[in-house]
């Protein structure tokens, strides 16, 4: 059902924008990149992003080739600074790369016009973080909501309620959380508040879990269920999963490992 | 739906932006309040003056005024009969009237208006402004008995005694008679003798109330005690001093014989003097007027003034007054009549509003530039609402990232904030409007509190000459303040609301 959205804006941006856009060369696959992302959920053809500061330029990633697999569970270390959050930031187009390509489902999403990220972000990708990132004014079954009435208009909202509350419930019931649902986030536990942000990421049926070391804030049993919880949505729903940690630990949960080092990345 | 939300959750828990908001809501209630006094005292006014004057005035260019007024009247009714209720017609001059006060003799400027009794009520709404019960409802020259009102008819409930009114009429004259035979040298005019005997003489003395009863040997000696002079009404001005609580103190009173000097017709004027008495008191509460005039009947004013023609036995005048039916347009009507005395025809055609065009004129830039001035009172408090609304955006960076992350586009996190920005207006707005119109309708309570605790009257009638705060609330103007000042909130959140659709998401997300 995604799919034919991201086409239709992809080939709407090739088919408008022909000679003067600058990345449209670029935006041809190569023979290689096409190779590199052939069946992949999620790939990255040699990204770089860099910061600026002053007049210095501080390079943050040089060249960073990725894939994921369709219901892969990936882990991705490194240090900290290593570039990690910016990494998943620009596969899940929160942010744009100097150069390189982001590919989703084989389509180039990097360059798509806002809109159409947005409905990526709202649609395709869940993101998890490791600060939670719940709105403190909402309670804990409206955050979860909040992607599906971002989704809906007013009056679609008012329509389809019963539906959207009775899959969020469910959601929070799978997460353990049935018991929480009138709670502010300022009234919940770390571990509660995360278990909440997953619901919130699966709500909308995603394709791709980016989750920012989902456990990096949480002591070591209630990392262990959280991992535990991500580990049973991969294996039952074949949800594909990108996840940031510095935690080699946690990181041997995960199908797969690479190390992001100096800006590049290397499979562990 | 998230807009609506969050809009709804921001407003429950931000009490700073609603704080931001009472400006609004202030700047909208003193709008309202100001707007509705300064209405409510120009169409008071407004009001006054159309019944002092009349609806249309055909005025010749001179005190001599123009000829044969049926013709004219006539020519006026060819033209514009259809729209036409009522005529009369006036003459008015400038004159001056002395009268003796204190054992001191005062004379002042007047303009001298005579006017037709029987029709003059048809076209100008005289009756409203006099003291007796009778001449309000039918003006007469001739001098009542008694029942002069004691108190201002218009003033209200708690209006001052005018003690000076009573006794007046009949009752007074005849008292002041007996008290001047007793002490005859004491208020005699230098000429009061001379103009008694003209009064006698000219063939048209004043009707003589009590001719049947009168005694033979005394028909040609001028009684003051049963007899009258001519008639006339004066301006309450003239007559009285108003002292610093609004009560009035009379210098005259119906019943008194006031002497009046004015300009013959014909050239040049000679100065021509009689002696009247007064009948009533006009006033209309605008002081130009109540200072100035003085009616009298037009066949008296005519004659004395030698205005009548000796072959038809018509008076010149020097204006015909006319009232329109209603509904009709004045200006319209005006340049009907006007075309009908094309130039180099002496007479002018004027509605009463080009007469009072001056301060019509000022009135409407005063209230122009007060609304300007006001409206930036609101424009102000939207330069609040812009500064916390930045604060409220900041405030919100991270929970923008958040939106952004879970897919809101830049749009609709700007159309949030603009919500946000259109409910505290609308809130802000309605609150001021209800807070206003409350204050308007408790005006004057509020100004009789303020008045109490301030110990000083603030709405001071002997200075306004209502007796209380009019006001008037245009549903018109409400709504257009109340717009107004939505439209000034909306416009206040649209630059915070820009700003938090362009955050950054990533950098949203880092915000602490
Ligand atoms: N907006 C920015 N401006 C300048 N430098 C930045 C900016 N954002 C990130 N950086 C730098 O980029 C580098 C990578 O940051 P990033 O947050 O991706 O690291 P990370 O691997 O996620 O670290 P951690 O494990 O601590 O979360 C860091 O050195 C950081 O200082
Ligand atoms: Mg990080």
């Amino acid at each position: 059902m995604s799919n034919v959205e991201i086409q239709s804006s992809k080939s709407k941006t090739r088919g408008k924008v022909p000679g003067p856009h600058i990345k449209l060369p670029k935006s041809a696959k190569s023979p290689d990149a096409a190779s590199a992302i052939a069946g992949s959920e999620l790939a990255a053809v040699d990204l770089y992003k860099s910061y600026r500061k002053g007049h210095n330029e501080i390079p943050v990633l040089r060249g960073v080739n990725l894939r994921v697999g369709p219901g892969e569970m990936l882990a991705i270390v490194g240090q900290s600074g290593s570039g990690k959050s910016t990494l998943l930031h620009l596969l899940g187009t929160l942010d744009a790369p100097d150069s390189g390509e982001v590919y989703f489902e084989e389509n180039r999403i990097d360059n798509l016009p806002s809109a159409g990220r947005d409905v990526l972000r709202n649609k395709h990708f869940g993101m998890i973080f490791q600060f939670y990132h719940l709105l403190p004014e909402l309670t804990t079954l409206e955050n979860v909501l909040m992607p599906l009435m971002i989704a809906q208009g007013v009056l679609r909202y008012r329509f389809c309620k019963q539906k959207n509350v009775r899959q969020a419930k469910h959601l929070l019931d799978m997460v353990g959380l049935s018991h929480r649902l009138k709670h502010k986030p300022s009234e919940l536990s770390g571990g509660e508040m995360q278990r909440a942000a997953i619901a919130r990421a699966l709500v909308a049926e995603p394709d791709v879990l980016l989750a920012d070391e989902p456990t990096g804030n949480l002591d070591k049993t209630t990392g262990e269920e959280i991992l535990a919880l991500l580990r049973s949505l991969n294996d039952e729903r074949n949800l594909t999963i990108v996840m940031v940690t510095h935690d080699g630990a946690i990181a041997r949960q995960a199908d797969r490992t690479v190390v992001l080092v100096d800006g590049v990345v290397q499979e562990a | 739906m998230y807009k609506l939300l969050l809009c709804v959750r921001y407003l429950r828990t931000r009490y700073i932006a609603l704080a931001s908001i009472i400006s609004v809501t202030l700047g909208v209630a003193t709008m309202i309040v100001v707007n509705a006094v300064m209405q409510g005292f120009s169409h008071e006014m407004l009001d006054r003056m159309h019944d002092i004057g009349s609806d249309i005035s055909v005025t010749g260019l001179g005190l001599d005024g123009f000829p044969d007024p049926e013709w004219h009247m006539n020519r006026i009714r060819e033209v514009a009969g259809d729209d036409i209720e009522a005529m009369t017609s006036i003459v008015v001059v400038p004159a001056a009237i002395s009268f003796q006060f204190n054992g001191q003799w005062i004379t002042r400027h007047i303009d001298l208006v005579g006017i037709d009794a029987a029709t003059h009520a048809d076209v100008s709404n005289i009756g409203r402004f006099l003291q007796h019960p009778e001449n309000r409802k039918q003006l007469s020259f001739l001098l009542r008995e008694s029942g002069y009102d004691t108190r201002d008819h218009e003033g209200g409930a708690d209006a001052k005694e005018r003690l000076g009114l009573s006794p007046a009429g009949w009752e007074y004259r005849r008292q002041r008679a007996a008290w001047n035979q007793t002490r005859p040298q004491r208020d005699v005019m230098p000429e009061d003798v001379p103009a008694a005997a003209d009064a006698g003489d000219d063939g048209a003395p004043p009707p003589d109330l009590f001719a049947a009863g009168r005694p033979p040997e005394a028909a040609n000696v001028f009684d003051p005690a049963k007899q009258q002079n001519v008639g006339v009404v004066l301006g309450m001005a003239l007559a009285s001093i108003r002292d610093k609580e609004g009560v009035a103190h009379f210098m005259i009173r119906p019943g008194d014989d006031v002497r009046i000097t004015f300009p013959t017709a014909g050239t040049p004027p000679q100065a021509m003097s009689d002696t009247f008495t007064v009948v009533d008191f006009y006033e209309s509460k605008m002081s130009d007027f109540d200072s100035k005039f003085v009616a009298m009947p037009i066949k008296k004013l005519q004659e004395l003034r030698g205005m009548i023609d000796p072959l038809t036995g018509v008076g010149n005048v020097t204006s015909i007054r006319v009232r329109l039916k209603p509904g009709r347009d004045l200006n319209d009507v005006r340049d009907k009549i006007q075309a009908a005395f094309p130039m180099p025809a002496p007479v002018r055609v004027s509605t009463w509003r080009d007469q009072q065009a001056p301060i019509l004129a000022a009135v409407e830039m005063e209230t122009v530039i007060l609304n300007i001035l006001l409206f930036m009172i609101i424009a102000v408090a939207g330069f609040g609402i812009v500064s916390t609304f930045f604060m409220i955006v900041v405030e919100k960076t991270r929970d923008i990232g958040i939106l952004k992350s879970l897919g809101a586009s830049g749009r609709g996190i700007a159309g949030i904030f603009v919500a946000y920005g259109f409910s505290l207006g609308t809130v802000g707005s309605l609150a001021g409007m209800g807070l206003g119109l409350l204050f308007v309708h408790y005006i004057n309570e509020i100004a009789g509190w303020l008045g109490m605790l301030t110990g000083r009257e603030l709405f001071d009638p002997a200075v306004y000459f209502f007796h209380e705060i009019p006001t008037i609330v245009h549903p018109f103007t409400v709504s257009w303040i109340v717009g107004g000042a939505l439209v000034i909130a909306v416009l206040a959140s649209v630059l915070p609301a820009i700003r938090a659709a362009m955050l950054h998401p990533v950098e949203a997300l880092r915000h602490e």
